[in-house]
């Protein structure tokens, strides 16, 4: 990898993040780099917080008997849990911190479209976020995050109301943020960025912004009502006045399931740009990779029905929903044999980035392949609502999509701050993640094909060693998390200084000085080059 | 790839002279301002049709289920009520479009007058709505509180209609708040207007709050038919 | 920015709008079955569709807005469509029921 030699009387260049100083040049700023900076800081706390809530599930699933907390507190566990990482972490990871800091520059404009409505989308996370800690705080909730009626609407006797509360406020978070990258992607590419010139990383973001768009809405009114049915002791979900549960299912999944994808997409965009970074080559099949990801956007509405096949819903919506299911699999498929074409017969170097990238792909094909086994009706009854579900979502959401998140922050960090953190430890964390993530979670495929059921705070005796395998992983993930979190906060004062293209990557974001100055560009650049052209670029043997 | 690596030189004081004093800096002229405001308005108006929907899209189901129940709930809606406010919706929507009209020629007084009278026939709908929840209230048909809900006349419906009654409740009351947020960027839009802000180059606000506007009214031209007009001529009770 | 559309215009389809109000009201009182609801739900997306295409002025509007507004309503139907595979098709075995 490059080393920059330090030039002793090189000054601070202008850039954003010395440009100006104190609270207030953050919280009113309109910067969409700042903007992405807050998200970063907030959506990591959220992520650790989480985090402890997975540390808590484990360690009362060292034993079998429930003997850690009782099998309430447990749902509460589990129930923070997933409310915490999908809604405060999946959900705005990378749109609002990589995509907020990189989707202009790479457009070569000079902010998004609407900047102060980036940064209400902001205050409006942080506000959600406060909700969802309150309804910790005063208790918790134990509905699961997945909210279903008639327990959250009328049984449940925790605090369902705030924290549906948070997450319908987070929701408009995102949608702001799908609002505004759908605009700038229309209307502010710089002359010369034709749709066919953009990197595939803005194309992931725009397709995750139409999902935003369209689909969180539904769950905010579907919430909504159940916030208002808890209120007013009574509402449309109410069994006892004719209400069906299913019906909130519907409505339920109509979000969650391309919510999925809204935590997926912008992970591939991150693997287009690792791969072809880091295999000194162009895109595979550009036009498949980035038409894959609208095809991903559209069809991941046509098939929630998979989470409800054991529901008692029509046995064809079923045939229709499982149907969909598999081929919502094939544009996932395009990119995973596009990225492995892209890498056949180029020049591969293996700098942390690309190893997460590795990591993705192995990973999400796992994830993504034992989804087709849910998909199909006959398995799905015997391993919904077992560990089986629980592991192949961990697989692509934490396989998958965290390790793109890592890799892409591993990227771009000589970008964001302006210097480069330390490779050896990074290394050494991303092995720690790899290893400490198959040993937590490849056990649970075993565990629910065995028939642990998922959600329970106690267990059969005979299933403990596979738990303890995967306690004892969750710890080493753990570990590969924090020290990431360590090394990049130690390099933004004592790592070296990176040049303004470190990797010597394409892109009009590597074109601007590290950091960035304020304004991006100078003048609005003009693009002559296809996305990728690595081909072009002139080999430089570095000592 | 254009190289746009230069010397990093201090961004210098913008000149206003050349452009509208309205342009955003990260915007290359006004054209491209009002585009990307009118389509961000657009997508926000994809948000509402999509939150909206969802209720309609449950009301469409329970109707499917329990289609007795729910007309049966019609004879207790006052048509005349709905129809008065349909029609002092649509009004509305001639005065804001006549407004925004008026924003494009440049007519200070005529813009003025419109959006007063746009807010004047919003306020009106608010106030039926009020004297329709009034009434429903008296009548004992809000099961959203205890002790209001009598469905004697037709104790076989008097479970299912419960929904129906919810949705009504739901349904027009997230349209009534949507309302007086509209209230609010009237209101906004017409100090605005008052201080001179607008003129044939710079309307956009007028134009997306019009848009947001209309919208409101669209969600009553389904809402009418939906919650007052099904199952009239069936003498249910 | 695209031509104004005139007063006259404006008031043409307020009055037509009107008018389907009315008719909306009316043919509500006659006993038409089922057709009642298509009726209805006719006259509103006739409505609809002025209001949009000449006071929200997407009929003068670029393509990509038209393309925005009208995927609106296809994902409702989208929304609705789907649920319906569900309610519908659960009375074709014979011991199910819609609810």
């Amino acid at each position: 990898m490059s080393t920059v030699l330090q030039d002793p009387l090189a000054v601070e260049t202008p850039n954003y993040l010395n440009q100006e100083y104190g609270w207030k040049s953050w919280l009113f700023t309109k910067d969409h780099k700042r903007i992405a900076v807050l998200y970063i800081i907030s959506i990591t706390a959220m992520f650790f917080i989480g985090g402890i809530f997975a540390s808590l599930i484990r360690v009362e699933l060292l034993t079998p008997q429930g003997d850690l907390v009782n099998s309430d507190t447990y749902n509460k566990f589990f129930t923070m849990h997933g409310i915490v990482m999908v809604f405060f972490f999946l959900i705005p990871s990378i749109p609002a911190t990589l995509g907020n800091f990189f989707v202009p520059m790479m457009i070569g404009a000079k902010d998004l479209a609407f900047p102060r409505i980036n940064l209400l989308s902001w205050y409006i996370y942080i506000a959600g976020a406060a909700f969802a800690l309150a309804a910790i705080v005063l208790g918790g909730v134990d509905t699961g995050w997945t909210f279903y009626t008639p327990f959250s609407s009328t049984y449940s006797n925790t605090f369902v109301i705030t924290a549906a509360v948070g997450v319908f406020i987070a929701g408009f978070s995102s949608i702001l943020t799908g609002l505004n990258f759908i605009v700038t992607v229309h209307k502010m590419r710089a002359p010369g960025m034709t749709w066919g010139r953009l990197p595939l990383f803005v194309w992931a973001n725009y397709a995750t912004s139409l999902i935003q768009v369209l689909g969180t809405p539904v769950v905010a009114i579907t919430l909504a009502l159940v916030g208002l049915e808890r209120a007013f002791h009574i509402g449309i979900f109410d069994p006892a006045i004719g209400g069906d549960p299913i019906l909130f299912q519907h409505m339920f999944w109509f979000y969650s399931h391309p919510a999925v994808y809204i935590m997926i997409l912008p992970g591939m965009g991150v693997i287009s740009e690792l791969v072809t970074c880091f295999s000194r080559k162009g895109i595979f099949g550009y036009p498949f990779v980035a038409g894959s990801s609208l095809g991903i956007a559209i069809i991941g509405f046509l098939v929630w029905g998979h989470h409800m096949f054991v529901t008692g819903m029509s046995m064809y919506a079923s045939l229709y929903f499982s149907l969909l299911s598999f081929l919502v699999a094939v544009p996932s498929a395009i990119k995973v044999f596009n990225w492995t074409a892209t890498m056949f017969r180029g020049s591969i170097s293996f700098d942390t980035p690309m190893l997460y990238a590795f990591g993705f792909i192995g990973l999400f094909t796992i994830g993504g392949l034992t989804g087709l086994f849910l998909a199909t009706l006959g398995v799905d009854v015997h391993v919904t609502d077992t560990y089986f579900v629980v592991a192949h979502f961990h697989y692509v959401m934490v396989g998958g999509m965290v390790l793109a998140y890592l890799g892409g922050m591993h990227y771009w960090w000589p970008k964001i701050s302006g210097r480069l953190y330390p490779e050896g430890w990074a290394k050494f964390a991303c092995l720690l993640v790899f290893a400490g993530f198959n040993l937590t979670f490849f056990p649970q495929f075993i565990l629910g094909y065995l028939g642990q059921p998922r959600r329970y705070h106690a267990y059969a005796p005979e299933f403990q060693v596979l738990n303890v395998m995967s306690t004892a992983g969750a710890s080493i993930l753990g570990l590969g998390y924090v020290i990431p979190l360590i090394y990049f906060l130690w390099s933004m004062k004592y790592g070296p200084k990176a040049g303004d293209n470190p990797w010597r990557a394409t892109g009009l974001e590597w074109q601007t000085t590290s950091p960035p100055p304020t304004y991006n560009f100078e003048t609005t650049p003009i693009v002559t080059e296809e996305a990728y052209s690595y081909h072009t670029q002139k080999e430089t043997h570095v000592g | 790839m254009a190289d746009t690596h230069s010397t990093v030189a201090e961004h210098s004081e913008p000149d206003h002279t050349a452009h509208s004093p309205h342009l955003r800096h990260h915007f290359d002229d006004m054209a491209q301002q009002f585009d990307s405001a009118t389509l961000g308005m657009w997508v926000f108006l994809l948000t509402e049709i999509m939150f909206f929907g969802g209720m309609f899209g449950a009301y469409t189901v329970y109707r499917a289920m329990y289609p007795e129940a729910f007309a049966s709930s019609s004879q207790y809606m006052n048509p005349l009520y709905g129809a008065m406010n349909t029609a002092v919706l649509i009004v509305s929507s001639l005065t804001m479009a006549l407004a925004v009209r008026a924003a494009r020629l440049g007519e200070q007084k005529v813009l003025q007058l419109f959006l007063i009278l746009t807010m004047i026939f919003g306020l009106a709908f608010l106030v039926i709505k009020g004297f329709e929840y009034h009434e429903h209230w008296v009548d004992n048909k809000v099961p959203l509180f205890g002790g209001h809900w009598d469905y004697s006349e037709a104790p076989q419906f008097a479970r299912q209609a419960q929904i129906l009654f919810c949705f009504y409740f739901f349904m027009t009351g997230f349209h009534a708040l949507h309302m007086v947020v509209g209230l609010g960027l009237m209101t906004t839009i017409f100090m605005m207007a008052r201080r001179g802000t607008f003129s044939p180059s710079y309307f956009t606000p007028v134009e997306v709050s019009g848009l947001y506007w209309h919208f409101v009214d669209i969600v009553w031209i389904f809402l009418f038919p939906l919650l007052y007009l099904i199952g009239r001529t069936k003498k249910l009770i | 920015m695209h031509s104004i559309p005139s007063v006259r215009t404006y008031v043409i389809i307020w009055a037509t709008l009107t008018v389907m109000t009315f008719v909306t009201y009316y043919v509500a009182q006659i006993e038409l079955g089922a057709w009642n609801i298509v009726v209805a739900l006719l006259i509103a997306f006739f409505k609809m569709m002025l209001v949009i295409l000449f006071f929200m002025n997407v009929k003068a509007d670029s393509p990509l807005t038209k393309l925005f507004a009208g995927a609106g309503f296809f994902w409702l139907i989208l929304l609705l469509g789907q649920f319906f595979i569900d309610y519908l098709t659960r009375t074709w075995m014979p011991e199910g029921t819609m609810w």
